[in-house]
Protein backbone atom coordinates (compact mmCIF):
# COMPACT_ATOMS: atom_id res chain seq x y z
CA UNK A 1 0.00 0.00 0.00
CA UNK A 2 1.29 3.55 -1.38
CA UNK A 3 2.33 5.25 1.57
CA UNK A 4 0.45 8.45 3.08
CA UNK A 5 2.27 11.81 2.57
CA UNK A 6 2.11 13.64 6.35
CA UNK A 7 0.66 16.81 6.63
CA UNK A 8 0.42 19.40 8.60
CA UNK A 9 -2.20 22.04 8.33
CA UNK A 10 -1.13 25.83 9.15
CA UNK A 11 -3.87 28.94 9.43
CA UNK A 12 -3.06 32.22 9.85
CA UNK A 13 -5.61 34.69 10.67
CA UNK A 14 -6.70 37.56 13.13
CA UNK A 15 -8.46 34.88 15.29
CA UNK A 16 -10.60 37.86 17.07
CA UNK A 17 -11.90 35.91 18.46
CA UNK A 18 -11.68 32.65 16.81
CA UNK A 19 -14.61 30.82 16.13
CA UNK A 20 -16.37 27.58 15.75
CA UNK A 21 -16.03 27.87 12.05
CA UNK A 22 -12.41 28.53 12.49
CA UNK A 23 -12.49 24.94 14.19
CA UNK A 24 -14.39 23.56 11.57
CA UNK A 25 -11.69 24.47 8.57
CA UNK A 26 -9.50 21.96 10.20
CA UNK A 27 -11.70 19.28 10.65
CA UNK A 28 -13.30 19.25 7.05
CA UNK A 29 -9.65 19.88 5.65
CA UNK A 30 -8.50 17.25 7.60
CA UNK A 31 -11.44 14.68 6.28
CA UNK A 32 -10.99 15.67 2.79
CA UNK A 33 -7.36 14.77 2.58
CA UNK A 34 -7.94 11.88 4.24
CA UNK A 35 -10.72 10.97 2.33
CA UNK A 36 -8.20 11.31 -1.29
CA UNK A 37 -5.86 8.39 0.19
CA UNK A 38 -2.77 9.92 -0.40
CA UNK A 39 -2.57 12.57 2.90
CA UNK A 40 -1.94 11.56 6.57
CA UNK A 41 -3.03 14.78 8.74
CA UNK A 42 -0.50 14.69 11.70
CA UNK A 43 -1.35 18.38 13.27
CA UNK A 44 -2.77 21.30 12.65
CA UNK A 45 -1.84 24.83 13.73
CA UNK A 46 -3.20 28.21 14.71
CA UNK A 47 -0.82 30.57 14.57
CA UNK A 48 -2.53 34.12 15.37
CA UNK A 49 -1.27 37.51 13.87
CA UNK A 50 0.67 39.83 15.78
CA UNK A 51 -0.64 43.36 16.93
CA UNK A 52 1.64 45.24 14.23
CA UNK A 53 -1.30 44.21 11.76
CA UNK A 54 -3.15 47.12 12.88
CA UNK A 55 -6.33 45.70 12.12
CA UNK A 56 -9.36 47.44 13.34
CA UNK A 57 -10.51 46.00 16.86
CA UNK A 58 -7.56 43.77 17.22
CA UNK A 59 -8.07 42.59 20.41
CA UNK A 60 -4.49 42.36 22.23
CA UNK A 61 -1.94 38.93 21.13
CA UNK A 62 -2.14 37.57 24.21
CA UNK A 63 -5.75 37.32 24.66
CA UNK A 64 -5.95 35.81 20.89
CA UNK A 65 -3.36 33.37 21.73
CA UNK A 66 -5.17 32.46 24.96
CA UNK A 67 -8.62 32.40 23.83
CA UNK A 68 -7.67 29.61 20.68
CA UNK A 69 -5.41 27.80 23.77
CA UNK A 70 -8.76 27.77 25.50
CA UNK A 71 -10.68 26.96 22.53
CA UNK A 72 -8.11 23.77 21.37
CA UNK A 73 -8.06 22.69 24.63
CA UNK A 74 -10.72 19.56 24.09
CA UNK A 75 -8.50 19.20 20.46
CA UNK A 76 -6.44 15.82 19.93
CA UNK A 77 -4.36 17.45 17.14
CA UNK A 78 -4.61 21.27 16.45
CA UNK A 79 -2.31 23.34 18.63
CA UNK A 80 -1.76 27.24 18.91
CA UNK A 81 1.36 28.55 18.34
CA UNK A 82 2.34 32.02 19.61
CA UNK A 83 5.52 32.70 17.11
CA UNK A 84 4.13 34.63 14.80
CA UNK A 85 2.29 37.09 17.38
CA UNK A 86 5.21 37.41 19.28
CA UNK A 87 7.32 39.11 16.68
CA UNK A 88 8.04 42.77 16.72
CA UNK A 89 7.36 43.61 13.05
CA UNK A 90 4.10 41.76 11.39
CA UNK A 91 5.52 38.71 9.20
CA UNK A 92 3.88 37.63 5.78
CA UNK A 93 2.55 34.54 5.56
CA UNK A 94 5.25 33.00 3.39
CA UNK A 95 7.50 33.32 5.97
CA UNK A 96 5.69 32.04 9.12
CA UNK A 97 4.98 28.93 6.14
CA UNK A 98 8.74 28.99 6.48
CA UNK A 99 9.37 29.21 10.05
CA UNK A 100 6.88 26.36 10.70
CA UNK A 101 8.07 24.17 7.94
CA UNK A 102 12.10 24.93 8.95
CA UNK A 103 10.96 23.61 12.61
CA UNK A 104 9.11 20.62 11.49
CA UNK A 105 12.54 19.58 9.89
CA UNK A 106 13.94 20.08 13.00
CA UNK A 107 12.30 17.90 15.32
CA UNK A 108 11.15 15.42 12.76
CA UNK A 109 11.44 12.13 14.32
CA UNK A 110 14.43 9.58 13.72
CA UNK A 111 13.80 6.48 11.42
CA UNK A 112 14.40 3.99 14.51
CA UNK A 113 11.32 5.72 16.23
CA UNK A 114 8.63 5.22 13.52
CA UNK A 115 6.22 2.66 14.31
CA UNK A 116 5.41 3.29 17.32
CA UNK A 117 3.15 6.70 16.99
CA UNK A 118 0.46 6.43 15.49
CA UNK A 119 2.16 6.36 11.49
CA UNK A 120 -0.38 5.07 9.13
CA UNK A 121 2.89 2.91 7.23
CA UNK A 122 6.00 1.77 8.44
CA UNK A 123 8.10 2.94 5.73
CA UNK A 124 11.15 5.43 6.03
CA UNK A 125 9.61 9.02 7.87
CA UNK A 126 8.54 11.12 5.20
CA UNK A 127 9.29 14.76 5.33
CA UNK A 128 5.60 16.21 6.44
CA UNK A 129 4.07 19.10 4.22
CA UNK A 130 3.38 22.15 5.65
CA UNK A 131 0.35 23.25 4.16
CA UNK A 132 -1.57 26.55 4.51
CA UNK A 133 -5.21 25.82 5.54
CA UNK A 134 -7.91 28.77 4.23
CA UNK A 135 -11.30 29.61 3.53
CA UNK A 136 -12.18 30.78 0.17
CA UNK A 137 -12.49 34.09 1.39
CA UNK A 138 -8.17 34.26 1.29
CA UNK A 139 -7.87 32.73 -2.16
CA UNK A 140 -10.27 35.60 -3.30
CA UNK A 141 -7.76 38.54 -2.12
CA UNK A 142 -5.02 37.32 -4.06
CA UNK A 143 -6.71 39.00 -6.86
CA UNK A 144 -6.52 42.03 -4.60
CA UNK A 145 -3.49 44.38 -6.11
CA UNK A 146 -0.59 45.25 -4.28
CA UNK A 147 -2.26 43.05 -1.66
CA UNK A 148 0.40 39.82 -1.89
CA UNK A 149 3.68 39.86 -3.65
CA UNK A 150 3.28 37.70 -6.59
CA UNK A 151 6.35 35.73 -5.47
CA UNK A 152 5.10 35.31 -2.20
CA UNK A 153 1.45 33.42 -3.65
CA UNK A 154 3.96 31.14 -5.96
CA UNK A 155 5.88 30.03 -2.86
CA UNK A 156 2.99 29.69 -0.97
CA UNK A 157 1.30 27.33 -3.75
CA UNK A 158 4.00 26.02 -5.58
CA UNK A 159 6.31 25.13 -2.10
CA UNK A 160 4.11 24.33 0.13
CA UNK A 161 0.00 23.96 -1.00
CA UNK A 162 -2.84 25.59 -0.02
CA UNK A 163 -6.43 23.50 1.08
CA UNK A 164 -8.97 25.85 1.00
CA UNK A 165 -12.25 25.21 2.01
CA UNK A 166 -15.48 26.32 0.35
CA UNK A 167 -17.71 29.17 1.34
CA UNK A 168 -20.93 30.71 -0.09
CA UNK A 169 -20.14 33.09 -2.78
CA UNK A 170 -17.23 32.68 -3.17
CA UNK A 171 -16.24 30.26 -6.97
CA UNK A 172 -13.05 28.67 -6.20
CA UNK A 173 -12.70 27.41 -9.54
CA UNK A 174 -12.79 31.18 -10.43
CA UNK A 175 -10.46 32.57 -8.73
CA UNK A 176 -7.77 29.82 -10.14
CA UNK A 177 -8.86 30.27 -12.99
CA UNK A 178 -8.63 33.98 -13.26
CA UNK A 179 -4.92 33.56 -11.72
CA UNK A 180 -1.84 32.15 -13.95
CA UNK A 181 0.16 31.50 -10.66
CA UNK A 182 -2.71 29.92 -9.23
CA UNK A 183 -3.77 28.23 -12.17
CA UNK A 184 -0.05 26.70 -12.87
CA UNK A 185 0.31 25.38 -9.58
CA UNK A 186 -3.41 23.79 -9.50
CA UNK A 187 -2.21 20.52 -8.52
CA UNK A 188 -1.20 21.98 -5.31
CA UNK A 189 -4.62 24.07 -4.25
CA UNK A 190 -6.94 21.48 -2.68
CA UNK A 191 -10.51 22.12 -2.86
CA UNK A 192 -12.79 21.19 -0.09
CA UNK A 193 -16.22 21.61 -0.21
CA UNK A 194 -17.97 22.24 2.97
CA UNK A 195 -21.62 20.41 2.98
CA UNK A 196 -22.46 22.20 6.21
CA UNK A 197 -22.82 26.45 5.81
CA UNK A 198 -21.28 27.72 8.62
CA UNK A 199 -20.94 31.56 8.07
CA UNK A 200 -19.64 32.52 11.89
CA UNK A 201 -17.38 34.92 11.21
CA UNK A 202 -15.79 36.91 13.98
CA UNK A 203 -17.07 40.32 12.74
CA UNK A 204 -20.22 39.24 13.43
CA UNK A 205 -19.21 38.01 16.71
CA UNK A 206 -17.76 41.20 18.03
CA UNK A 207 -20.74 42.96 16.60
CA UNK A 208 -23.53 40.72 18.77
CA UNK A 209 -21.29 41.18 21.49
CA UNK A 210 -21.47 44.89 21.19
CA UNK A 211 -24.95 44.91 21.02
CA UNK A 212 -24.72 42.29 24.33
CA UNK A 213 -26.61 39.63 22.29
CA UNK A 214 -25.69 36.02 23.19
CA UNK A 215 -22.80 34.16 20.89
CA UNK A 216 -23.28 31.10 22.69
CA UNK A 217 -22.80 27.78 20.16
CA UNK A 218 -21.02 30.13 17.29
CA UNK A 219 -17.30 29.48 19.62
CA UNK A 220 -16.53 27.48 22.64
CA UNK A 221 -17.66 28.43 25.83
CA UNK A 222 -14.37 28.86 27.35
CA UNK A 223 -13.33 31.45 25.41
CA UNK A 224 -16.63 33.20 25.72
CA UNK A 225 -16.26 33.48 29.12
CA UNK A 226 -13.23 34.44 29.10
CA UNK A 227 -13.97 37.20 26.76
CA UNK A 228 -16.20 38.21 29.40
CA UNK A 229 -13.81 37.94 32.22
CA UNK A 230 -11.52 40.25 30.34
CA UNK A 231 -14.47 42.71 28.85
CA UNK A 232 -13.30 42.25 24.86
CA UNK A 233 -15.35 43.55 22.64
CA UNK A 234 -17.22 45.32 24.51
CA UNK A 235 -18.01 48.39 23.01
CA UNK A 236 -20.04 48.16 19.54
CA UNK A 237 -17.56 47.21 16.86
CA UNK A 238 -20.25 47.75 14.55
CA UNK A 239 -19.93 49.83 11.21
CA UNK A 240 -16.80 51.42 12.63
CA UNK A 241 -15.56 50.77 9.32
CA UNK A 242 -15.12 47.14 6.88
CA UNK A 243 -11.99 44.82 7.83
CA UNK A 244 -10.31 46.43 4.69
CA UNK A 245 -6.90 45.09 4.83
CA UNK A 246 -4.37 46.70 4.82
CA UNK A 247 -1.42 44.68 3.50
CA UNK A 248 -2.02 40.47 3.33
CA UNK A 249 -5.75 39.75 3.52
CA UNK A 250 -6.59 36.74 5.92
CA UNK A 251 -9.49 35.50 7.55
CA UNK A 252 -11.51 37.71 9.61
CA UNK B 1 -56.68 36.99 21.62
CA UNK B 2 -53.81 39.46 21.46
CA UNK B 3 -51.98 38.26 25.04
CA UNK B 4 -50.35 41.86 25.21
CA UNK B 5 -53.93 44.21 24.95
CA UNK B 6 -53.30 45.52 28.65
CA UNK B 7 -49.90 46.62 27.93
CA UNK B 8 -50.18 48.90 25.09
CA UNK B 9 -48.07 51.82 25.12
CA UNK B 10 -49.72 54.52 24.89
CA UNK B 11 -49.96 56.66 22.25
CA UNK B 12 -47.75 54.22 19.67
CA UNK B 13 -49.33 51.14 17.85
CA UNK B 14 -49.55 47.17 19.39
CA UNK B 15 -46.84 46.31 17.38
CA UNK B 16 -44.07 48.84 18.42
CA UNK B 17 -41.49 46.65 19.52
CA UNK B 18 -38.90 49.81 19.44
CA UNK B 19 -40.67 52.09 21.10
CA UNK B 20 -41.06 53.45 24.22
CA UNK B 21 -41.08 51.59 27.83
CA UNK B 22 -44.50 50.16 27.64
CA UNK B 23 -47.02 51.70 30.31
CA UNK B 24 -49.30 49.91 32.05
CA UNK B 25 -52.05 51.26 33.13
CA UNK B 26 -52.48 48.80 35.55
CA UNK B 27 -49.12 49.75 37.41
CA UNK B 28 -50.08 51.38 40.48
CA UNK B 29 -52.60 48.98 41.69
CA UNK B 30 -49.09 46.48 42.14
CA UNK B 31 -47.65 45.86 45.13
CA UNK B 32 -43.72 45.91 46.18
CA UNK B 33 -42.40 42.34 45.71
CA UNK B 34 -44.53 41.49 42.22
CA UNK B 35 -42.65 40.45 38.54
CA UNK B 36 -42.21 43.65 36.75
CA UNK B 37 -45.79 44.46 35.17
CA UNK B 38 -45.15 46.05 32.38
CA UNK B 39 -43.60 42.96 30.52
CA UNK B 40 -45.14 39.44 29.40
CA UNK B 41 -43.32 36.33 31.13
CA UNK B 42 -42.60 33.83 28.28
CA UNK B 43 -41.46 29.98 28.01
CA UNK B 44 -40.17 29.31 24.18
CA UNK B 45 -40.81 25.62 23.56
CA UNK B 46 -39.49 24.00 20.70
CA UNK B 47 -40.35 20.38 19.48
CA UNK B 48 -39.01 18.37 17.23
CA UNK B 49 -37.13 15.26 16.58
CA UNK B 50 -33.65 16.46 17.64
CA UNK B 51 -32.33 13.37 16.12
CA UNK B 52 -29.55 14.43 16.95
CA UNK B 53 -29.76 17.71 18.50
CA UNK B 54 -27.03 20.34 17.23
CA UNK B 55 -25.59 23.82 18.09
CA UNK B 56 -28.14 25.10 15.46
CA UNK B 57 -31.34 24.20 17.38
CA UNK B 58 -29.34 25.44 20.45
CA UNK B 59 -28.78 28.75 18.50
CA UNK B 60 -32.63 29.42 17.54
CA UNK B 61 -33.07 29.48 21.34
CA UNK B 62 -30.32 32.66 22.03
CA UNK B 63 -31.62 34.34 18.77
CA UNK B 64 -35.10 34.34 19.64
CA UNK B 65 -34.49 35.01 23.24
CA UNK B 66 -32.45 37.93 22.10
CA UNK B 67 -35.08 39.12 19.68
CA UNK B 68 -38.13 38.74 22.65
CA UNK B 69 -36.41 40.36 25.51
CA UNK B 70 -35.09 43.25 22.93
CA UNK B 71 -38.85 43.78 22.30
CA UNK B 72 -39.45 45.41 25.78
CA UNK B 73 -42.50 43.78 26.05
CA UNK B 74 -41.28 40.11 27.27
CA UNK B 75 -39.03 38.55 29.00
CA UNK B 76 -38.18 35.27 28.27
CA UNK B 77 -37.79 33.13 31.70
CA UNK B 78 -37.23 29.52 30.06
CA UNK B 79 -36.42 27.61 27.49
CA UNK B 80 -37.80 23.74 26.84
CA UNK B 81 -36.42 20.97 24.42
CA UNK B 82 -39.45 18.41 23.88
CA UNK B 83 -38.35 15.72 21.86
CA UNK B 84 -40.61 13.72 19.99
CA UNK B 85 -41.79 10.23 20.97
CA UNK B 86 -40.70 6.99 19.24
CA UNK B 87 -44.39 6.80 17.93
CA UNK B 88 -43.57 9.90 15.56
CA UNK B 89 -42.04 7.20 13.19
CA UNK B 90 -39.82 9.47 11.03
CA UNK B 91 -36.96 7.53 8.69
CA UNK B 92 -33.85 7.60 10.78
CA UNK B 93 -35.58 8.00 14.12
CA UNK B 94 -33.46 6.75 16.78
CA UNK B 95 -34.99 5.54 20.51
CA UNK B 96 -36.12 8.54 22.52
CA UNK B 97 -33.91 7.53 25.20
CA UNK B 98 -31.14 8.39 23.42
CA UNK B 99 -32.19 12.08 21.55
CA UNK B 100 -33.07 13.24 25.39
CA UNK B 101 -29.97 12.17 26.67
CA UNK B 102 -28.21 14.07 23.95
CA UNK B 103 -30.50 17.18 24.92
CA UNK B 104 -29.78 16.80 28.35
CA UNK B 105 -25.88 17.16 27.50
CA UNK B 106 -26.23 19.86 25.06
CA UNK B 107 -28.22 22.20 27.79
CA UNK B 108 -25.72 21.17 30.44
CA UNK B 109 -24.17 24.90 30.48
CA UNK B 110 -27.79 26.26 29.55
CA UNK B 111 -28.98 28.54 32.68
CA UNK B 112 -32.29 28.66 30.95
CA UNK B 113 -32.88 25.83 28.38
CA UNK B 114 -33.63 22.47 29.39
CA UNK B 115 -35.36 19.38 28.00
CA UNK B 116 -39.18 17.96 29.35
CA UNK B 117 -39.74 14.31 28.32
CA UNK B 118 -43.54 14.29 28.83
CA UNK B 119 -43.64 14.19 25.11
CA UNK B 120 -41.04 11.41 24.26
CA UNK B 121 -42.91 9.27 27.20
CA UNK B 122 -46.02 9.24 25.50
CA UNK B 123 -47.34 6.09 23.69
CA UNK B 124 -49.00 7.58 21.12
CA UNK B 125 -47.82 10.53 19.02
CA UNK B 126 -48.82 13.89 20.40
CA UNK B 127 -49.97 16.93 18.45
CA UNK B 128 -47.64 19.92 19.00
CA UNK B 129 -50.92 22.05 19.89
CA UNK B 130 -51.33 19.42 22.75
CA UNK B 131 -47.65 19.79 23.62
CA UNK B 132 -48.03 23.55 24.19
CA UNK B 133 -51.22 23.25 25.88
CA UNK B 134 -49.45 20.46 28.43
CA UNK B 135 -46.54 23.02 29.24
CA UNK B 136 -49.07 25.99 29.13
CA UNK B 137 -51.52 23.95 31.53
CA UNK B 138 -48.29 22.97 33.63
CA UNK B 139 -47.46 27.19 33.92
CA UNK B 140 -50.87 27.99 35.17
CA UNK B 141 -51.31 25.10 37.94
CA UNK B 142 -48.20 26.33 39.37
CA UNK B 143 -49.63 30.07 39.05
CA UNK B 144 -52.36 28.74 40.91
CA UNK B 145 -50.65 27.43 44.05
CA UNK B 146 -48.57 30.56 43.82
CA UNK B 147 -52.25 32.49 44.06
CA UNK B 148 -53.41 30.27 46.87
CA UNK B 149 -50.41 30.82 49.63
CA UNK B 150 -51.67 32.12 52.67
CA UNK B 151 -50.63 35.60 51.95
CA UNK B 152 -54.55 36.19 52.49
CA UNK B 153 -54.39 35.86 56.16
CA UNK B 154 -51.71 38.21 57.09
CA UNK B 155 -52.22 42.02 57.95
CA UNK B 156 -51.86 45.17 57.08
CA UNK B 157 -50.02 45.41 53.75
CA UNK B 158 -49.96 42.08 52.30
CA UNK B 159 -54.10 41.73 52.73
CA UNK B 160 -54.28 45.26 50.81
CA UNK B 161 -52.32 43.80 48.38
CA UNK B 162 -53.87 40.44 48.27
CA UNK B 163 -57.44 42.66 47.98
CA UNK B 164 -56.33 44.25 45.13
CA UNK B 165 -54.81 40.84 43.13
CA UNK B 166 -58.70 39.65 43.65
CA UNK B 167 -60.23 42.86 42.32
CA UNK B 168 -57.82 42.54 39.26
CA UNK B 169 -58.56 38.70 38.95
CA UNK B 170 -62.11 39.84 39.24
CA UNK B 171 -61.39 41.88 36.07
CA UNK B 172 -59.71 39.33 34.25
CA UNK B 173 -61.89 36.61 34.33
CA UNK B 174 -62.98 36.99 30.76
CA UNK B 175 -59.20 36.52 29.49
CA UNK B 176 -58.14 32.88 28.96
CA UNK B 177 -54.81 33.90 30.68
CA UNK B 178 -53.76 35.91 33.79
CA UNK B 179 -50.89 38.50 32.78
CA UNK B 180 -48.76 37.17 35.68
CA UNK B 181 -48.46 33.51 34.25
CA UNK B 182 -46.12 33.14 31.65
CA UNK B 183 -47.18 32.39 27.97
CA UNK B 184 -45.86 29.23 26.19
CA UNK B 185 -44.67 29.82 22.40
CA UNK B 186 -43.48 27.40 19.78
CA UNK B 187 -40.07 27.89 18.86
CA UNK B 188 -39.17 26.82 15.50
CA UNK B 189 -37.43 27.73 12.45
CA UNK B 190 -39.10 28.52 8.67
CA UNK B 191 -39.40 25.22 8.08
CA UNK B 192 -41.86 24.49 10.39
CA UNK B 193 -43.89 27.71 9.62
CA UNK B 194 -43.85 26.54 5.84
CA UNK B 195 -44.92 22.73 7.10
CA UNK B 196 -48.28 24.37 7.79
CA UNK B 197 -49.08 24.11 4.26
CA UNK B 198 -48.33 20.48 3.74
CA UNK B 199 -51.34 18.63 3.78
CA UNK B 200 -52.52 16.44 6.36
CA UNK B 201 -49.25 17.36 8.26
CA UNK B 202 -51.24 19.29 10.69
CA UNK B 203 -55.27 19.82 11.78
CA UNK B 204 -56.55 23.51 10.74
CA UNK B 205 -57.91 24.00 14.07
CA UNK B 206 -54.62 23.04 15.62
CA UNK B 207 -52.36 25.49 13.21
CA UNK B 208 -55.22 27.98 14.42
CA UNK B 209 -55.15 27.09 18.25
CA UNK B 210 -51.25 27.76 18.06
CA UNK B 211 -51.09 31.02 16.59
CA UNK B 212 -54.30 32.35 18.04
CA UNK B 213 -54.16 31.27 21.65
CA UNK B 214 -49.89 30.51 22.05
CA UNK B 215 -47.49 32.22 19.49
CA UNK B 216 -44.58 31.12 17.30
CA UNK B 217 -41.30 32.65 17.55
CA UNK B 218 -39.98 31.44 14.46
CA UNK B 219 -36.33 32.07 13.69
CA UNK B 220 -34.83 32.29 9.83
CA UNK B 221 -32.69 33.57 7.51
CA UNK B 222 -35.22 34.30 4.40
CA UNK B 223 -37.52 36.92 6.29
CA UNK B 224 -39.33 38.08 3.30
CA UNK B 225 -40.06 34.43 2.49
CA UNK B 226 -41.78 33.84 6.05
CA UNK B 227 -43.56 37.05 5.74
CA UNK B 228 -44.79 36.30 2.02
CA UNK B 229 -46.03 32.60 3.33
CA UNK B 230 -48.02 33.96 6.26
CA UNK B 231 -49.95 36.59 4.14
CA UNK B 232 -50.80 33.77 1.70
CA UNK B 233 -52.51 32.40 4.74
CA UNK B 234 -55.53 33.60 6.39
CA UNK B 235 -54.75 31.69 9.51
CA UNK B 236 -51.49 33.01 9.99
CA UNK B 237 -52.55 36.38 8.54
CA UNK B 238 -55.47 36.57 11.59
CA UNK B 239 -52.86 36.05 14.12
CA UNK B 240 -49.92 37.89 12.46
CA UNK B 241 -49.61 39.90 15.93
CA UNK B 242 -48.40 36.21 17.37
CA UNK B 243 -46.31 35.34 14.90
CA UNK B 244 -42.71 36.92 16.06
CA UNK B 245 -39.91 36.42 13.19
CA UNK B 246 -36.45 36.84 14.24
CA UNK B 247 -34.04 37.37 11.79
CA UNK B 248 -30.72 35.34 11.63
CA UNK B 249 -28.51 37.04 9.66
CA UNK B 250 -25.70 34.28 9.34
CA UNK B 251 -25.99 30.96 7.91
CA UNK B 252 -25.82 28.17 10.10
CA UNK B 253 -27.03 25.23 7.89
CA UNK B 254 -26.21 22.54 10.71
CA UNK B 255 -29.08 20.22 9.87
CA UNK B 256 -29.62 17.14 12.07
CA UNK B 257 -29.62 15.00 8.29
CA UNK B 258 -26.51 16.27 7.13
CA UNK B 259 -25.03 15.36 11.09
CA UNK B 260 -26.28 11.99 10.71
CA UNK B 261 -24.86 11.72 6.91
CA UNK B 262 -21.20 12.76 8.10
CA UNK B 263 -21.16 10.02 11.01
CA UNK B 264 -22.27 7.57 8.23
CA UNK B 265 -19.49 8.89 5.81
CA UNK B 266 -16.89 8.80 9.30
CA UNK B 267 -16.55 12.75 8.78
CA UNK B 268 -15.87 14.77 11.59
CA UNK B 269 -18.82 16.74 13.45
CA UNK B 270 -17.15 18.55 15.65
CA UNK B 271 -18.07 21.52 16.53
CA UNK B 272 -21.56 21.48 14.74
CA UNK B 273 -22.66 19.75 17.76
CA UNK B 274 -21.65 20.16 21.42
CA UNK B 275 -18.63 18.31 22.34
CA UNK B 276 -20.76 16.24 24.61
CA UNK B 277 -23.29 15.26 22.32
CA UNK B 278 -20.45 14.15 20.21
CA UNK B 279 -18.64 11.62 22.45
CA UNK B 280 -22.05 10.32 23.25
CA UNK B 281 -22.92 9.37 19.64
CA UNK B 282 -19.23 7.78 19.04
CA UNK B 283 -19.32 5.62 22.50
CA UNK B 284 -22.82 4.26 21.48
CA UNK B 285 -22.59 4.26 17.77
CA UNK B 286 -26.03 5.54 17.11
CA UNK B 287 -26.43 6.44 13.49
CA UNK B 288 -25.47 4.27 10.75
CA UNK B 289 -27.05 3.33 7.71
CA UNK B 290 -29.35 0.57 9.53
CA UNK B 291 -30.23 3.24 12.27
CA UNK B 292 -31.00 5.60 8.72
CA UNK B 293 -33.62 3.11 7.87
CA UNK B 294 -35.85 2.94 10.47
CA UNK B 295 -39.17 3.29 9.88
CA UNK B 296 -38.43 3.03 5.48
CA UNK B 297 -42.15 2.20 4.47
CA UNK B 298 -44.14 3.70 7.78
CA UNK B 299 -46.80 7.02 7.65
CA UNK B 300 -45.35 9.42 9.75
CA UNK B 301 -47.99 9.58 12.63
CA UNK B 302 -49.55 12.95 11.78
CA UNK B 303 -49.79 12.09 8.38
CA UNK B 304 -51.53 8.52 8.83
CA UNK B 305 -53.90 9.95 11.48
CA UNK B 306 -54.71 13.10 9.65
CA UNK B 307 -55.78 11.00 6.58
CA UNK B 308 -57.33 8.73 8.74
CA UNK B 309 -59.86 11.33 10.24
CA UNK B 310 -60.36 13.00 6.38
CA UNK B 311 -60.89 8.80 5.24
CA UNK B 312 -63.46 8.58 7.98
CA UNK B 313 -65.36 11.98 7.42
CA UNK B 314 -65.22 11.04 3.66
CA UNK B 315 -67.46 7.46 3.95
CA UNK B 316 -69.81 8.55 6.48
CA UNK B 317 -70.08 12.69 4.81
Amino acid sequence: MKSRIPVVLLACGSFNPITNMHLRLFEVARDHLHQTGTYQVIGGIISPVSDNYKKKDLAAAHHRVAMVRLALQTSDWIRVDPWESEQAQWTETVKVLRHHHSELLRYLPQEEGRGQGRAVSPAPAAVPELKLLCGADILKTFQTPNLWKDEHIQEIVEKFGLVCVGRAGHDLKGYISDSPILQRCQHNILLVREPVQNDISATYIRRALGHGQSVKYLLPDAVIAYIKDHNLYSTGSSWKGSSAPNSEGETS
Amino acid sequence: MQKTSSLEPMGLGPDNPGGARVCHSDQRRQGPGMESPQKTEVVLLACGSFNPVTNMHLRLFELAKDHMNATGKYRVIKGIISPVGDAYKKKGLISAHHRVIMAQLATQTSSWVEVDTWESLQKEWVETAKVLRHHQEKLEARGCEQQDSPVLERPGRKRKWAEQRSELNQKKTLEPQRKDVPEVKLLCGADLLESFGVPNLWKREDIANIVGDYGLVCVTRAGNDAQRFIYESDVLWRHQANIHLVNEWITNDISSTKIRRALRRSQSIRYLVPDLVQEYIEKHNLYSAESEERNVGVILAPLQRNTAATNSRTTTA
